[in-house]
C-alpha cells in the first residue's frame, strides 16, 4: 500500500484542541505521577471551559509502565479513577506512531463520534526516578531477558537510544557532509528559546564552544545533543469541533501523519539517512493543501538533536541531504525572528523531556498567541512532530479563523 | 560480573542465537524465492511463503554506520566500544546491529569489511564482528 495522493476523507478536521494544561515541569519535583497528572488535567479541563463531568474519553501514551522507572508512572485507569470519569471511550498504549499516537487516537475517537471531549495526557517522573538511583533509559539493566526487537540491540551493548540515533547521525555525516557544529545549532537554538520560557529547565546561555567541548556520549552525539529527563505532565482536551464550548481558544487539526512504511526496528530501515518521520510527514502533507512554506512555527522532537534535523528534512524544510546548508543559517533560520522558528519553548534539549507533549502544548500556546516573550508574531500554522527511528507521528495545527 | 544483557530465546530465534556454538551465522531464508531476512520470522517477507528456515550465511559484512559509545550506562560496563550497523555480504539489505571487536575507535569507517566472531554469553553466542585481517 502507498499513501493515497488525495484521501477521500480527512476526518481529523472534525476534531479541535479545546484546552491545554501543564503541571510544573522540572527536576526532582518530588511529586507522584498522579499528582502531576491531576494538576495538568484539571488545568486543561478548566482551560477548555468544561467541567469534569463533560470529559467522556481519556487517552494516554504509553500507559503505565513499572518496568522503566519514571518513564510513565501514571496510566489511564489511575487518572480515570481519581477523577471518577464516566467515559464512553478510552485507550492507553505504546504501540503506535510514537508519542502522539494517543492524541491521534483521541482525534479519531471524537471524529467517529465515540466521545465528545477526550482528555489526552502524558506524564513523566524520570528525573525523580534517576535521583532514586535507577536509570530510566537503559534497557537490560534489570537483569531479565530481552525479547522483541530490543534483543537484537541491547545484548551487543547498544543499550541506549543515544547509540541507535548516534549510528544514524554518523551515517548522515558520512553521506552528506554534516558536522557536529550543525547539530550544535539545534542545541544552541533550544537554549536561546529556553531563556525566554520561565518554565524551561536549562536557561543559561550555551555557546558553540560549550557544545563542542562537552563530554561525548556516543559519537557523534555529546552531552548537549541529549535531552533532559524531567518530571511533569501535559494534558490537552480533544473535542469534537461542534461540541467545543469556547471557539476563541480552539486550535484546529488540519492533518495527521501516522504512516510507517519502513521496517519497525532501528536497524532494518532501508535508507539509514531517513526515519519514520519521513513516512509520517509524507502522509501529513498528502492530507492538506498547506505547504511547508505556510508553517509559522515548528515543534519537532529533539530528544536528540539529530532527530530534530530528521524532522526538519522529513517535513520538507530543505531537500534531502541538505541539512548542513540549512542549519548553517543558525538563528536567522530557526530562531524566533527567523524563517522557521523552531522549538520556541526550548524543546526537550533545554525545556525537559516531556516526551512529545511539550511540543504539542507549545504549538497550541503559539497558535493562541499566548507565548509572551517567545511569541511568534502572527502564528497561524504550526507543525508538531514526535519520535525517532522507527517511531514517528506528526500533525499540522492551525489557528481558528 | 560484566554487564551482559541476554535475549529471550524462542524456537524461531534459537538458530540465530545458538549458531555460534558451531561457528555458524544463521539467518532466515526463503526456500522458495531465496530471500534472506532478519529478524527470524515464520514467513518470507518477499513472497509470503511459509517455507522458510535458517541457513548459514557467509559471516562477511560491511559497516554501514557506526558509533563510538563513551558513556558507561551500567557500573560494570567497559568503555569506549564501537557499535555498528553492518550489512551482510550475502544480501546487504539484511542488517545486524553488532559490536566491533579488535577494532580501535579511530579505525572504524563506513564501508569497512568485517567478519563474524562469536562470543559465548550464558546459553547463547553473540555474533560480534571484527575487521577482515587481509583488508
Amino acid at each position: 500500500m502507498s499513501i493515497p495522493a488525495r484521501p477521500p476523507v480527512i476526518g481529523e478536521r472534525n476534531a479541535v484542541i479545546s484546552g491545554i494544561g501543564q503541571s510544573p515541569v522540572g527536576r526532582r519535583l518530588g511529586r507522584t505521577g498522579i499528582s502531576l497528572t491531576v494538576e495538568a488535567a484539571l488545568a486543561a479541563i478548566a482551560d477548555a471551559g468544561l467541567t469534569r463531568d463533560d470529559i467522556d474519553g481519556v487517552a494516554s501514551y504509553p500507559g503505565a509502565m513499572d518496568s522503566s522507572p519514571g518513564m510513565s508512572p501514571t496510566g489511564v485507569p489511575e487518572l480515570k479513577d481519581a477523577l471518577r470519569l464516566k467515559v464512553n471511550w478510552f485507550h492507553g498504549g505504546a504501540e503506535g506512531p510514537a508519542q502522539l499516537g494517543a492524541l491521534f487516537n483521541a482525534i479519531a475517537a471524537v471524529s467517529a463520534g465515540l466521545a465528545n471531549h477526550v482528555l489526552v495526557f502524558r506524564t513523566v517522573t524520570e528525573s525523580s526516578a534517576q535521583t532514586a538511583g535507577r536509570r530510566a533509559s537503559v534497557v537490560g539493566s534489570g537483569g531479565s531477558r530481552i525479547g522483541g526487537a530490543m534483543q537484537y540491540l541491547v545484548p551487543f551493548h547498544a543499550v541506549s537510544a543515544a547509540n541507535w540515533v548516534g549510528m544514524y547521525a554518523q551515517r548522515y555525516m558520512h553521506q552528506y557532509g554534516l558536522q557536529r557544529e550543525h547539530l550544535g545549532q539545534i542545541a544552541l537554538n533550544a537554549r536561546r528559546h529556553a531563556g525566554l520560557n520561565p518554565r524551561a529547565i536549562f536557561r543559561d546561555p550555551l555557546t558553540m564552544d560549550d557544545y563542542l567541548n562537552a563530554r561525548l556520549v556516543s559519537w557523534p552525539l555529546g552531552l548537549y545533543d541529549c535531552d533532559i529527563p524531567c518530571d511533569g505532565s501535559v494534558a490537552v482536551i480533544v473535542s469534537r469541533a461542534d461540541a467545543a464550548p469556547d471557539l476563541k481558544q480552539v486550535v484546529r487539526v488540519e492533518a495527521i501523519g501516522s504512516a510507517l512504511h519502513g521496517r519497525d526496528s532501528w536497524d532494518q530501515r532501508a535508507d539509514l539517512t531517513t526515519m519514520a518521520s519521513h513516512d509520517a510527514a509524507k502522509m501529513m502533507w498528502a492530507r492538506t493543501d498547506l505547504k511547508p512554506t505556510d508553517v509559522d512555527s515548528a515543534h519537532l522532537y529533539d530528544g536528540f538533536s539529530y532527530l530534530c534535523l530528521q524532522w526538519l528534512e522529513a517535513l520538507g524544510f530543505f531537500p534531502k541531504g541538505e541539512a548542513a546548508g540549512f542549519l548553517d543559517g543558525g538563528e536567522a533560520r530557526i530562531g524566533l525572528g527567523g524563517e522557521l522558528p523552531l522549538n520556541t519553548n526550548g524543546g526537550q534539549l533545554s525545556g525537559g523531556r516531556m516526551h512529545g507533549y511539550g511540543y504539542l502544548h507549545e504549538a497550541c500556546v503559539q497558535l493562541r498567541g499566548e507565548g509572551g516573550d517567545r511569541q511568534v508574531q502572527g502564528a497561524e500554522v504550526s507543525v508538531v512532530g514526535a519520535g525517532g527511528g522507527p517511531l514517528g507521528g506528526c500533525l499540522l495545527l492551525t489557528k481558528d479563523r | 560480573m560484566t554487564f551482559q544483557p541476554l535475549p529471550t530465546v524462542t524456537d524461531d530465534t534459537a538458530p540465530f542465537w545458538e549458531g555460534g556454538a558451531v561457528g555458524e551465522l544463521r539467518i532466515n531464508r526463503c526456500r522458495d524465492c531465496r530471500t534472506w531476512f532478519h529478524p527470524p520470522a515464520p514467513v518470507c517477507p518477499a513472497c509470503i511463503s511459509i517455507n522458510v528456515g535458517p541457513e548459514v550465511a557467509s559471516g562477511r559484512a560491511t559497516v554501514a554506520a557506526y558509533t563510538i559509545n563513551v558513556q558507561p550506562w551500567a557500573p560494570d560496563m567497559e568503555v569506549p566500544y564501537v557499535l555498528a550497523y553492518v550489512e551482510l555480504d550475502d544480501d546487504p539489505s539484511v542488517r545486524l546491529t553488532t559490536r566491533l571487536v579488535d577494532c580501535a575507535p579511530d579505525q572504524v569507517a563506513v564501508g569497512m569489511p568485517v567478519e563474524v566472531t562469536f562470543q559465548a554469553a550464558a546459553d547463547i553466542w553473540l555474533p560480534l564482528f571484527r575487521p577482515v585481517k587481509d583488508h
